[in-house]
C-alpha cells in the first residue's frame, strides 16, 4: 500500500467533470430509435463523467487498498480461501463459453452441456451419490434447493407434517435462515463439549414433524462427527432426510465419500472447495447432489446424453421447477471443471490430507499460547481462543484479528463458532507452504508478545492500513449507502 | 495439482504436530469410511492438456449471428472492465469482514450501489443479488413481509423466468395468491388494475417486459397505492439511458438483470441482480450493504452496515438466507457504467432502441411476417411468422448460422406463432440486413 | 423519571413500570450487554401483545435482541424518539429510553415479576 493510496480517497463521482467522455457508442442505428418522450427519463442519472485513463487510474488505486489471496495469506475459517488457478480464469473466459446464450440451441450449446455433464458425473462420483443439479448460484442458495427438494420429496410421500428442521447450535448462519424462508420451523440442538452432535438428544428431537437434519461434516470446529452412522441411522428411523453442509467439504474430498456416510443429499460451494474465486463476495456457484430418492425432483433443466448428443432434459413433472433463471453460474462451473481436469483421484485425497495437516501444524505451533478449544486433531481447520494471558491484558480475539492486518496477513474467522467464546477459527487450506505457515504463526507469537507488553498498542492496531479501525456504530445508525 | 508440500515437509509437519502418521491425525473418521475407491481418472491432465481440452469444449459452442435476448442480452465488454476485474486485488479478495485490509472491494460496492440509485432513481441498493430473477422474488418476499398481505398481482409482461423463480422461493405454497394483468396490445391493461390491485401486496411490473414493450407507468403508483398495494418494478439497465426511471414513477421496490451492464452471456451466469428500493424500505433489504462512515482519526471508510438483517446474525429471523453475492459482476458493472457515464449510457440505449426499430421495420416487411403488437418497444419485439416459428428458426439457423430469435408459443400460446427478436447495440445495418434476407429465403 | 426500585424485570431483562398504562423498557444491565443500540423496532399502538411473546426488536452493531412482552396488553403508546434516536436506548433506559406503553389486559402480572433485590441478584448469578 502506498502514500497515494491513502491520501486520495475522493468517490469516482467527487473525480467527475460536466461534459468529460470516456467511452462511445456510435452505432449509426441509434438515429432510428423512435421511443416517444412520454416514456424517457426526465432526468439524466447522476453518474460520474470520466475520461477512461481516470477510470483506469481510479480502480486500479482501489485494487490496491484490498487483501486478496494472491496478495496476502487468508486463514479464514470455514472459507476455505485456497489458491485461485490463473488457468481457471482463461478457460471461462474462452469466448465459445463466455459469448454462448443461455438460450441458444441446443445444437449450439454442445461444448458446455458436455462440460456439465461430465462436470456433474465426476462431482457426483467424488460425493458417492447418485444425482445432481449445478443451478444454484452459490452455498446459501444450494441450501435453500436442497430443502426445497425435501419438501417436495415429503410432499409426494403425503407427509406435509414434516415441517421441522433439526439444526446444531454449531451451524453456519445459513442453515437456519434458509430453514425459516421456506416456512420450515428450527429446532436447535446443544453441542456436547467435544463440539460433536449430540445423538441422545437427537434421537429425543426426532419424530414424525422432523423433516431433515442439516449437519455441516467436518462441524464448525473442524472436528468429525465420529458417531455419523448412529446419526444417520437415527434420522432415517425417524423417516427425515441427512443433509450435509458441504461447506468444509475440504477435509474430506478424495478420501472419505458422503454418501458411505449415510447423507442423503448435500451441497458443494466451488468458490471453497473446487478453487474458484471470491471476488470480493461472489459469484460462487453450489450444486445440491443427492440419492436417487431425491432425483425426481431436482431443478429443470438438468444434461442428459443422448445418442452421441446432450440435451436440456427438462424431465420429471415432480420437479421444484427453477431456482435460478436459466442454467446456473456456467462461468463458474468451467472455472471448476479446469480444475476437476488438474486433479487425478489420488490427487484428490492429497487436498484433504495437506489441509489437514497444515490445520494441525498451526495449531500444534501456536498450543502454548493460544490454546485449541479441542483436545483432539482437528480435521482441515482449528478453532483456538487468545488464551489466560492476553484475557488477563483485556486483549480480545478482535485485537489479535487486527494485529494480524498490521503482520501483512488477514485475520482468520472471528467470533464464530458461535458456541465458542473468543473464537479464532484458523483455515490454513492445502495450497499454504510450511514456510508461509510458519510466518503466519511467528506472527501470532509476535501479537502475543505485543499483547502481553503494550496492549494498547494492539488495541489500536491496524495502523498500516489505508484506515484504522472505523466508527461501525455511526454507519449503522445513520446509514450513508450512497453518494 | 496446487500443493506444495514435499515428501520432507510433510513429515517435518507430522514430527511438530507429534504424530506418527497421517493416519493419526484422521483417528476420529472411522476407518471403513477411509479411502474409498473412486471411479474417477487416475491420472490428470497437465495444463497444456486440459486447455486442448477446454478449447475443444469452448469450439463445440458455435456462435451465430444471434438474435436472441429475452432476459440475457448481447453486449461489448469494454477492454478496461476485463483488465479491472481481472486485477486479482479485487478478484481472489474475500467477503470484506475486515473493513482496514479491504477498503478497495468496499469503497466499489459504494460506487456500485449508488450508480444502481442513479439509473433506478431509488434512494438505496444493496450489494447485489444472485440475478434478476432471484432480485425480483426477493423484492416481492419483501412486500408480502411490509403489506402482511399475500396477494401478488403481475403484470403478463414479466419475464416467465422470473415468475418461476418467484413461485419456487415461495415454495409453491396454496397461501400465495397470484393474479395476472392480461395484456392488451402486448403491455399491461391499465383498466382493469384497480379492480385487480384490491387486498394486493404488490402490483409487480416489468418495463420493457418480457415481450420487449415499455410500459406506460404513468399514473400506475397511484392506483397501487390507492389499494394499499406497493410497486415492484424491474427494469434492464441500459435502457434506463433514456426511459423513465422506476423512481420517477413511484415504485417502491426497482430490480433488474445487471448482466446487461457489460457482463458476458456465459450461458445464464454469473449474472448480477440488482435491488434497490425507497428509504422507508431499507431494512427490507436482503443481502450485503456497505456504507461510508468515519476511522477513529476522522478519515473516510467504507463497512458493510445493517447487518443485523442478515443470516451470519439473525439466523432464523434474517430478512434472506443470502451470503455469497455477485460482488465482482458488481464491479463490473460499475465500471461499465463509469466508462460510459450517463451520455454513454444514453447513446447505448438509443442504439439499442434503433437497432431493433430497424430490424422490425425490414422482418415485418418479409411476406407473411408482421409486428404483433403496435405498442412502443425497446431492444425487441414479438414478430408473428407464417407456420411453426420453432421450424424457422432451426432452418435458418441451419442454413445460414443466425439465431433469428426465441419461438415464444410455450411460454405465451396465446400469441400464436411467434418469435422475440432482440437486436443490441452490437447489431449493424448489414447484420440487420443479413438477417431480413435468410428469413425470407427460408418462408 | 422511574428509579430502578420502582420497576419489576423479567428474566430476558425487559421492565416494566406497573399501572393502569404501564411503561415498559430493558434494563440498564441489559443495554450495557448490549453495547451501541443502533435500530430500534417497535410494535404499533392498538397491537395485542401476549406476555412472554417477541413484539420488538433492539440491534447492535453485530446483534439482534428480540424484546419480550413482560405483561399482556393493547399497546397505547410507542417511543418515537428511540426509533430516530436509539442512543437514548444506552444513555436513559429507564427515562427516556423507554419502548412502549401498554394497558394490561391482566393487571397482576407484573406482580409475578421480579423486584429490584431479585432482579441484582439474578444478574450477579447470571454471571457465574
Amino acid at each position: 500500500m502506498t502514500c497515494s493510496a491513502k491520501l486520495d480517497n475522493r468517490l469516482s463521482i467527487e473525480k467527475s467533470d460536466a461534459g468529460r467522455r470516456g467511452l462511445f457508442c456510435k452505432n449509426p442505428l441509434r438515429a432510428r430509435a423512435k421511443v416517444p418522450a412520454n416514456l424517457r427519463r426526465k432526468a439524466a442519472p447522476r453518474l460520474p463523467e470520466l475520461a477512461e485513463f481516470d477510470v483506469v487510474r481510479h480502480y486500479t488505486r482501489l485494487s490496491r487498498m484490498n487483501f486478496s489471496v494472491d496478495t496476502h495469506f487468508y486463514p479464514l475459517g470455514s472459507c476455505t480461501m485456497k489458491y485461485n488457478p490463473r488457468f481457471n480464469e482463461e478457460a471461462a473466459a474462452l469466448e465459445g463459453f463466455a459469448a454462448l446464450h443461455p438460450l441458444a440451441h441446443d445444437s449450439c450449446s454442445q461444448g458446455t452441456l458436455e462440460l456439465i455433464h461430465d462436470l456433474g458425473a465426476r462431482l457426483t462420483e467424488l460425493c458417492g451419490l447418485d444425482a445432481i443439479t449445478l443451478q444454484p448460484a452459490a452455498g446459501a442458495h444450494s441450501e435453500f434447493t436442497g430443502l426445497l427438494l425435501a419438501k417436495a420429496y415429503f410432499e409426494d410421500k403425503g407427509q406435509k407434517e414434516r415441517t421441522e428442521i433439526i439444526v446444531p447450535d454449531s451451524a453456519h448462519g445459513t442453515n437456519p435462515a434458509t430453514a425459516s424462508m421456506m416456512g420450515f420451523n428450527t429446532v436447535n440442538i446443544a453441542s456436547k463439549p467435544d463440539g460433536r452432535l449430540d445423538v441422545e438428544e437427537l434421537k429425543k428431537r426426532l419424530g414424525p414433524k422432523t423433516a431433515v437434519l442439516m449437519l455441516t461434516v467436518p462441524n464448525t470446529l473442524g472436528i468429525f462427527e465420529s458417531n455419523i452412522e448412529a446419526i444417520a441411522k437415527a434420522v432415517h428411523d425417524a423417516g427425515a432426510l441427512l443433509y450435509m453442509d458441504g461447506a468444509n467439504l475440504n477435509a474430506l474430498i478424495g478420501m472419505v465419500k458422503p454418501g458411505d456416510l449415510g447423507v442423503d443429499m448435500m451441497h458443494l460451494n466451488f468458490h471453497k472447495t473446487f478453487s474458484t474465486p471470491h471476488g470480493g463476495g461472489g459469484p460462487g456457484a453450489g450444486a445440491i447432489v443427492c440419492r436417487r430418492h431425491l432425483a425426481p425432483f431436482l431443478p429443470v433443466p438438468t444434461v442428459r446424453k443422448e445418442g452421441g448428443r446432450y440435451v436440456s432434459d427438462f424431465g420429471d413433472k415432480r420437479t421444484i421447477g427453477k431456482v435460478k433463471a436459466f442454467f446456473g453460474n456456467t462461468g463458474v462451473l468451467v472455472k471448476a471443471y479446469a480444475y476437476m481436469l488438474a486433479h487425478s483421484a489420488r490427487e484428490l485425497g492429497e487436498i484433504a490430507e495437506c489441509a489437514i495437516l497444515n490445520a494441525n501444524y498451526v495449531a500444534a505451533k501456536l498450543k502454548d499460547l493460544y490454546p485449541s478449544y479441542s483436545k483432539e486433531y482437528c480435521m482441515h481447520e482449528c478453532v483456538l481462543t487468545p488464551g489466560p494471558d492476553l484475557a488477563a491484558k483485556g486483549i480480545k480475539t478482535l485485537d489479535v484479528a487486527k494485529g494480524l492486518l498490521d503482520r501483512g496477513f488477514h485475520a482468520p474467522t472471528v467470533y464464530f463458532p458461535l458456541i465458542v467464546h473468543e473464537a479464532i477459527m484458523i483455515e490454513p487450506t492445502e495450497t499454504e507452504s510450511k514456510e508461509t505457515l510458519d510466518e503466519f504463526v511467528a506472527a501470532m507469537r509476535d501479537i502475543h508478545a505485543e499483547g502481553s507488553a503494550n496492549p494498547q498498542a494492539l488495541k489500536d492496531a491496524p495502523v498500516t492500513q489505508p484506515v484504522k479501525r472505523l466508527d461501525e456504530v455511526q454507519a449503522a445508525r445513520q446509514p450513508n449507502l450512497r453518494w | 495439482m496446487y500443493i506444495p508440500h514435499t515428501k520432507k515437509d510433510k513429515e517435518e509437519m507430522l514430527k511438530t504436530i507429534g504424530a506418527s502418521s497421517f493416519q493419526d491425525l484422521v483417528k476420529q473418521v472411522p476407518s471403513k469410511f477411509l479411502n474409498p475407491r473412486f471411479a474417477l481418472p487416475a491420472e490428470s491432465l497437465d495444463e497444456a492438456q486440459a486447455a486442448a481440452r477446454l478449447d475443444r469444449l469452448a469450439k463445440n459452442n458455435c456462435r451465430p449471428l444471434s438474435f436472441l435476448g429475452a432476459g440475457a442480452y448481447e453486449r461489448y465488454t469494454p477492454a478496461v472492465v476485463k483488465a479491472i476485474t481481472s486485477r486479482t486485488e479485487f478478484l481472489t479478495a474475500y467477503t470484506p469482514y475486515q473493513p482496514e485490509a479491504s477498503q478497495g472491494t468496499l469503497q466499489a460496492i459504494y460506487e456500485f450501489q449508488s450508480t444502481v440509485c442513479a439509473l433506478y432513481g431509488m434512494d438505496c441498493a444493496n450489494a447485489s443479488m444472485y440475478d434478476g430473477a432471484s432480485s425480483f422474488a426477493e423484492a416481492v418476499r419483501a412486500a408480502v413481509r411490509v403489506t402482511g398481505r399475500k396477494k401478488i398481482v403481475y403484470a403478463a409482461g414479466v419475464n416467465p423466468q422470473y415468475m418461476d423463480t418467484l413461485k419456487t422461493y415461495f415454495a409453491h405454497s396454496p397461501d400465495y395468491a397470484y393474479v395476472k394483468v392480461p395484456l392488451k396490445d402486448g403491455a399491461m391493461d391499465k383498466p382493469a388494475l384497480p379492480a385487480l390491485l384490491e387486498g394486493a401486496a404488490c402490483l409487480a411490473v416489468q418495463t420493457p417486459n418480457f415481450l420487449g414493450v415499455i410500459e406506460d407507468m404513468d399514473g400506475v403508483a397511484d392506483l397501487a397505492k390507492k389499494a394499499g398495494a406497493l410497486l415492484v418494478a424491474a427494469a434492464d439497465p441500459v435502457s434506463l439511458g433514456i426511459l423513465a426511471a422506476p423512481g420517477e414513477y413511484g415504485a417502491d421496490f426497482a430490480v433488474g438483470e445487471g448482466q446487461s451492464l457489460g457482463l458476458p452471456l456465459a450461458y445464464g451466469g454469473p449474472y448480477l441482480g440488482l435491488f434497490s428500493c425507497r428509504k422507508e424500505h431499507v431494512r427490507q433489504m436482503p443481502g450485503r450493504i456497505c456504507g461510508m462512515t468515519k476511522d477513529k482519526d476522522g478519515r473516510r471508510g467504507f463497512v458493510l452496515t445493517l447487518q443485523a438483517r442478515e443470516q451470519h446474525i439473525r439466523r432464523d429471523k434474517a430478512a434472506s438466507n443470502i451470503c455469497s453475492n455477485e460482488a465482482l459482476c458488481a464491479l463490473s458493472a460499475t465500471v461499465y457504467s463509469a466508462l460510459y457515464g450517463p451520455e454513454g449510457l444514453k447513446e447505448l440505449a438509443e442504439a439499442n432502441a434503433g437497432a431493433a426499430a430497424f430490424a422490425a421495420e425490414r422482418l415485418s416487411a418479409v411476406k407473411g411476417c408482421s409486428l404483433k403488437f403496435k405498442s412502443p418497444f425497446f431492444n425487441e419485439f414479438v414478430l408473428a411468422v407464417p407456420g411453426s416459428a420453432a421450424a424457422l428458426r432451426e432452418k435458418v439457423l441451419a442454413a445460414k448460422g443466425i439465431d433469428i430469435g426465441l419461438p415464444l408459443t410455450p411460454l405465451y400460446p396465446e400469441l400464436g406463432e411467434t418469435l422475440l427478436v432482440c437486436a443490441t447495440e452490437t447489431k449493424t445495418e448489414a447484420d440487420i440486413l443479413k438477417l431480413e434476407a435468410a428469413v425470407k429465403e427460408a418462408i | 423519571m422511574a428509579k430502578p426500585e420502582e420497576v419489576k424485570y423479567t428474566k430476558t431483562h425487559e421492565y416494566v413500570l406497573p399501572g393502569a398504562e404501564a411503561t415498559v423498557g430493558i434494563s440498564d444491565h441489559a443495554q450495557h450487554e448490549m453495547g451501541d443500540v443502533v435500530f430500534v423496532e417497535l410494535p404499533k399502538v392498538g397491537q395485542k401483545l401476549e406476555k412472554e411473546k417477541p413484539c420488538a426488536v433492539v440491534e447492535s452493531v453485530k446483534s439482534a435482541f428480540d424484546i419480550y412482552a413482560p405483561v399482556s396488553g393493547e399497546v397505547t403508546a410507542v417511543n418515537d424518539a428511540v426509533t430516530g434516536e436509539p442512543a437514548l436506548l444506552n444513555q436513559s433506559p429507564l427515562e427516556k429510553g423507554w419502548l412502549f406503553k401498554l394497558k394490561p389486559s391482566n393487571p397482576g402480572e407484573a406482580d409475578a415479576l421480579m423486584d429490584w433485590a431479585a432482579y441484582q441478584e439474578f444478574v450477579k448469578q447470571a454471571a457465574h
